[in-house]
């Protein structure tokens, strides 16, 4: 569903990334991990159209992306400038929705349906200063599944998070996503969290950001923060994707990358 | 505020001469009465004759005059008062509630009682500025002295420095860029309300004066002109301060910019 | 209720204050400086002896403060409404605000009395003049600081409101509007404070109604209790201003004192 064909971005003579190309399907959950500074944000921002890129095409549903495309949403990392100070939180979740065309009571109940699947609907009246940023985080999940988008943006969404409070929302987004089918980018450097939570990851190499790996993730049964993270499975993974992001010239063929232009620069 | 820089500052010279030759071209093309509201360009050639004008440069002397020793009287009476209310708690306490009913009263309306007080113009018009000077002075000052680093305190307090000690080392310098900042509010304060003062209980000199007799003969040009002449003394007398704040507080945060 | 009284045991300074002026002028006699009592005595003869039905105030209060309220709301509620759509105006479309803020700054620098005389010379002494005059002096306040607040607007802000693709409306009205309102406001409680002052001016420089020309009229007869009522009026209005004001801000703007007290 969506396609990144040689995406390439520039700030003025500084190479952010550099001709990434990327398939993600209908459903899927795909984390991108690399080192800070790969231009993680840049490629997230750019399939937002929230920058026109300087180079390639984004492809949604086949149809070229120009400006903020419908059907998207976005968790971003720092909920404190997301979420609107001056609305509780129901208001914040159903502030989406006026587009939509859905009258005041049908918003309200959406927006409370959402607030209820993040656990959080006992604090819909509550404003975003009244909420530790765990619970504001909830609200920004919420109000993207309030949206029903097709694709879901997630911007290092639990970098501003204590551990257990991440892991808490790592187990919400995964709940989640697979009651409502959606296709999730996720954005991360948290080589750990990239394995854990997605389906698939695909790893950017440092700044010009360009596909060095792409790994698809086979983990038996529903994932546990702690059964999960003890397979062995898991911890080779992890330390496959650790290598990639440090820039260490992985052994080929240790696992299949599904596109074929996984390890970018080096095979081309 | 913009930040000044080239693009910003050419765009403010474009966006001005803009708004000018708009207002002068309007002016020419009988847009208005050009008898009784003088054209754009009259008033700037105006102005520019003004500072050259024996008469009005009597005047805006006297009113220079008048708004320097208002400014220091201010100082000299907010700064020390400042200090001992920001330094001595339970003073501050007490006195905080006569602050609150005295600021909001308009300075303009002590204009006529104190034109009862005083034969002496200048004098009159002192006490006018000085009176809504003040405020900003002190209530920076204590906020200032309020924010100095209590450990600084202690530590000379500990070596044995008596309290005006203290004072002088440390409470001072670290209130002074919140000091800085009331004497500059105050320096603007104090213009507007010596030409008030001026314009409302008359005299022989200033440029409140000035201009109530160039209403009386009806010329706008030269009441406009030295109105002109005013604002830009302001805008003057703020970019100087602002500018040795900068330069003297270096080390000091922006922290304040809400304290307008 | 413990702080209530420690409230009212705060305001100790008042009374002391009170008394001891009355002592002192008492004994001093001096004409300029009645005694507190003879200038509540004049404040009431002159404006609080009314029926009951108009809440104690004479005629003559409504006749001279109804004429300056009016006229002072009136120009600060214009003087709003149109420095808010103009600062948004300046704030949103790009690179506009840097071609005005020169005129804008100096503009703001012009010691607002000295603009009467000149809009007396210009049109008839008069309600509409005045109204114009209070309405130019204290505009640049709420102008100023409407575009700054709106061109402050955190990105952060906007990017999300891009991405949930609000429309142009909802952007004004529920994010960008709310977020500069903060400054809207702090340019909006000076320019009150100015509106009072400039009426106060034009009232003494040229009117024949209202409480600066009631002032006027005391200091002319020598009625030094009368002229101290005023001054004692004019700070009571002031002062309640300013409380309204501030419980109307504490209202609009909980979410900003909370949300900085927390960050």
């Amino acid at each position: 569903m969506l396609e990144l064909v040689d995406l390439g971005h520039n700030y003025g003579s500084y190479r952010a990334i550099d001709r990434v190309n990327l398939k993600v399907a209908q459903g899927e959950v795909v984390c991108i991990v690399g080192p800070s500074g790969c231009g993680k944000s840049t490629l997230l921002r750019s399939i937002a159209g929230l920058i026109k890129p300087t180079g390639g095409t984004v492809l949604l549903d086949g149809k070229p992306v120009d400006g903020s495309p419908e059907n998207l949403a976005v968790v971003f990392q720092d909920y404190s400038r997301s979420l609107y100070p001056w609305m509780s939180a129901l208001a914040n979740v159903g502030l989406p929705l006026r587009r939509r065309g859905l009258d005041k009571k049908k918003r309200d109940a959406a927006a409370m349906n959402a607030l209820e699947q993040v656990g959080l609907a006992g604090a819909a009246a509550k404003f975003p200063w009244e909420m530790s940023g765990g619970m504001q985080q909830r609200v920004s999940i919420a109000r993207a599944l309030a949206y029903q988008p097709k694709l879901l943006l997630m911007d290092e969404p639990f970098g501003s998070v204590d551990a257990q409070t991440r892991e808490e929302l790592e187990d919400l987004t995964l709940r989640v996503c697979a009651h409502h089918g959606m296709t999730i980018l996720l954005i991360t450097h948290d080589v750990d969290e990239s394995v854990y939570v997605g389906d698939r990851v695909v790893v950017l190499s440092k700044a010009p950001g360009t596909v060095v790996g792409d790994l698809p993730v086979q983990l038996p049964g529903p994932r546990d923060q702690i059964h999960t993270r003890e397979l062995d499975a898991f911890v080779r993974l992890r330390a496959e994707v650790g290598r990639l992001v440090r820039g260490i010239t992985p052994q080929r063929n240790t696992h299949g990358n599904t596109h074929g232009y996984g390890y970018g620069v080096e095979t081309r | 505020m913009p930040k000044l820089n080239g693009a910003g500052l050419l765009r403010g010279l474009i966006g001005t001469a803009g708004l000018l030759v708009v207002l002068e071209a309007a002016g020419r093309l009988g847009a208005w009465d050009t008898e009784r509201l003088p054209l754009v360009s009259t008033v700037l050639l105006r102005a520019g004759e003004l500072l050259a004008d024996p008469e009005f440069l009597v005047s805006a002397w006297s009113s220079l005059t008048t708004w320097a020793l208002a400014l220091a009287l201010t100082i000299a009476i907010a700064v020390p008062a400042g200090l001992l209310l920001g330094m001595v708690r339970p003073a501050e306490v007490a006195v905080r509630p006569l602050i609150e009913f005295l600021r909001p009263i308009p300075s303009v309306a002590l204009i006529p009682l104190v034109i009862l007080m005083f034969s002496e113009t200048t004098n009159m018009r002192i006490t006018v500025a000085v009176y809504a000077a003040l405020w900003p002075v002190l209530v920076n000052t204590i906020y200032g002295v309020r924010d100095v680093d209590p450990l600084a305190k202690e530590t000379l307090r500990s070596f044995g420095f008596g309290p005006a000690s203290v004072a002088y080392r440390v409470v001072l310098p670290g209130a002074a860029p919140f000091i800085a900042t009331g004497i500059r509010l105050a320096a603007s304060v104090a213009i507007v309300l010596v030409v008030t003062s001026e314009l409302i209980a008359g005299g022989i000199e200033g440029i409140g004066v000035f201009i109530t007799i160039a209403a009386s003969g009806n010329r706008l040009d030269l009441m406009i002109g030295a109105t002109i002449l005013v604002g830009l003394f302001g805008i003057l007398v703020n970019a100087l301060l602002v500018a040795g704040e900068n330069r003297l507080f270096r080390w000091h945060r922006a922290r304040t910019e809400g304290a307008t | 209720m413990r702080r209530a009284t420690f409230g009212v045991l705060r305001l100790w300074i008042v009374p002391v204050t009170l008394i001891v002026w009355e002592l002192v002028t008492r004994a001093t006699v001096s004409p300029f400086f009645p005694p507190p009592t003879r200038i509540v005595e004049q404040f009431h003869a002159m404006w609080l002896s009314g029926p009951a039905s108009q809440l104690l105030l004479t005629d003559r209060a409504l006749e001279t403060f109804g004429p300056s309220l009016g006229r002072l709301l009136l120009a600060w509620v214009i003087a709003g409404v149109l420095g808010v759509a103009l600062g948004v105006a300046l704030g949103r479309i790009r690179g506009v605000a840097d071609y005005a803020d020169p005129v804008l700054q100096f503009l703001r620098a012009l010691p607002p009395p000295l603009l009467v005389p000149i809009f007396f010379a210009l049109f008839e002494i008069g309600t509409a003049t005045q109204l114009a005059v209070i309405v130019f002096g204290v505009i640049w306040p709420v102008l100023v600081n409407t575009t700054d607040g709106v061109r402050a607007v955190d990105k952060g802000f906007l990017e999300t409101a891009r991405v949930f693709q609000f429309s142009r409306y909802d952007i004004l009205r529920r994010v960008i509007l709310p977020a500069a309102m903060p400054k809207i406001f702090a340019g909006l409680r000076l320019s009150l404070s100015l509106a009072l002052i400039l009426m106060v001016v034009s009232e003494l420089v040229g009117s024949n109604s209202g409480i600066g020309y009631s002032l006027l009229y005391a200091q002319q007869s020598y009625d030094y209790a009368g002229v101290w009522a005023h001054i004692v009026l004019l700070g009571v209005l002031g002062l309640l201003f300013n409380a309204l004001f501030l419980v109307a801000e504490g209202r609009v703007l909980s979410w900003h004192a909370h949300a900085r007290r927390t960050v």
